[in-house]
């Protein structure tokens, strides 16, 4: 990219840091999409081995019990749990649900669609998230 | 990107036992490959902002800084750039309540630099020309005989909040969409659309919503709401947008 254009890139954008919860809540939402495609491409492929009869399947399943593949599953959890409620979140905000109304700015001129409601649906997806990866962890290291 | 140190500490016109490092990025894209920082030590008061220690620098320092203002009072949104990593308005920030010792000025990003902090706007004006930021009707108020067009109060709270716009681009450059995509047509300009779209005079809600209702236009906005906590003058962008989307939702009509 020249540098006459002076734009962020992806290092600006994913910069999660300067702007407050919400753009932590924009960038774990491209993180969480991203990774739950490579888990979706993953898991095609890891369904696509029981062409391969019992025993291909048996050995794949061996190589997916691990500890390391349990953590893999765990993070896929957090991110399918965040990734539905903080994209519920973004929907009803997209079409104008819960983001203020127009009214004169006051000084300090804090930003109506950056409200509680909103901050709360982040924040509740990441709880949410964080629940459901120990509830899953219970379960996979559990037996 | 390369850096080099000029302390400089001469008398100024300010004089304060408090003093910061004035970081300013140097960078001409004419014959530069990349960007540089001087450094200049400058007193302060409590209500010094960050555009009068710069024209201290210029005054005492180095005039060859190029920088842009007018107004020094967060009317023409002029003076937009990056200051410790944030865009802000350089006569709106006081260098008190930024609590570092050290404060760093660059150009605002994605926007082209015409030279160290001023950059061009070409772009976000010719985007904000094209959702067509003005009235339209077939009738007007400017002849004789016709009357002018009311409105209530409460229609008016509709939009006057987005007509607070100065168009300084500090919203385009906060923007995460805007950082990688070249053909966004930004927060500021989907703002002023529903500036318009909300107006109870205007008619052109239509042909606003299909100029914006493209690949590039308001779907790449996924709400990130940073474009609303920059902006100096409480225009709340990010509103404005999800209030224009819900009419092409079907949300609102």
């Amino acid at each position: 990219m020249p540098q006459d254009e002076n734009k962020e890139g992806i290092g600006g954008m994913a910069n999660p840091g300067r702007y407050g919860i919400e753009r932590v809540a924009y960038w774990l939402m491209r993180l969480s999409g991203l990774g739950l495609l490579a888990y979706f491409v993953a898991h095609i492929y890891e369904t696509s081995n029981i062409l391969r009869g019992q025993v291909g399947w048996d050995e794949l399943m061996e190589m997916t019990s691990t500890t390391e593949g349990h953590a893999i599953l765990a993070i896929v959890i957090g991110m399918c749990v965040f990734h539905t409620v903080n994209g519920v979140r973004v929907m009803l905000g997209h079409g104008g649900v819960g983001v203020g109304k127009p009214t004169r700015p006051d000084y300090p001129y804090v930003p109506a669609s950056q409200n509680y409601k909103h901050k709360i649906g982040i924040y509740s997806a990441i709880v949410l998230a964080a629940f459901a990866m120990m509830y899953g962890l219970a379960v996979m290291f559990g037996e | 990107m390369a850096q080099v140190s000029i302390i400089a500490d001469e008398q100024t016109s300010l004089s304060s036992s408090k003093s910061i490092t004035l970081r300013i990025s140097r960078y001409n894209p004419k014959h530069d490959d990349s960007s540089i920082f001087t450094e200049f030590i400058i007193p302060y008061e409590k209500w010094t902002t960050v555009l009068d220690a710069i024209l201290e620098v210029k005054k005492y320092f180095d005039h060859s800084v190029a920088v842009r203002y007018s107004c020094r009072q967060a009317s023409c949104g002029s003076c937009g750039m990056m200051i410790n990593g944030k865009p802000r308005l350089a006569c709106f920030t006081k260098i008190s309540e930024l609590n570092s010792n050290v404060i760093t000025v660059e150009p605002m990003n994605n926007f082209p630099i015409i030279r160290d902090l001023a950059v061009k706007f070409e772009r976000m004006f010719e985007s904000h020309h094209k959702i067509k930021p003005y009235l339209i009707r077939d009738d007007t108020e400017l002849e004789s005989d016709a009357k002018e067009f009311l409105q209530s109060p409460k229609e008016v709270e509709q939009y006057i909040q987005f007509a607070n716009c100065i168009k300084c681009g500090l919203c385009n450059s906060a923007c995460p969409t805007m950082a990688t995509d070249s053909s966004f047509v930004g927060p500021q300009a989907l703002a002023q659309a529903y500036r318009y779209v909300a107006d109870s005079r205007d008619k052109g809600k239509d042909s606003r919503l299909k100029i914006i209702d493209e690949s590039h236009g308001i779907w790449r906005c996924h709400f990130a709401g940073s474009c609303s906590q920059v902006c100096p003058k409480g225009v709340d962008p990010a509103m404005g947008i999800q209030l224009l989307r819900g009419y092409l939702l079907g949300f609102r009509s």
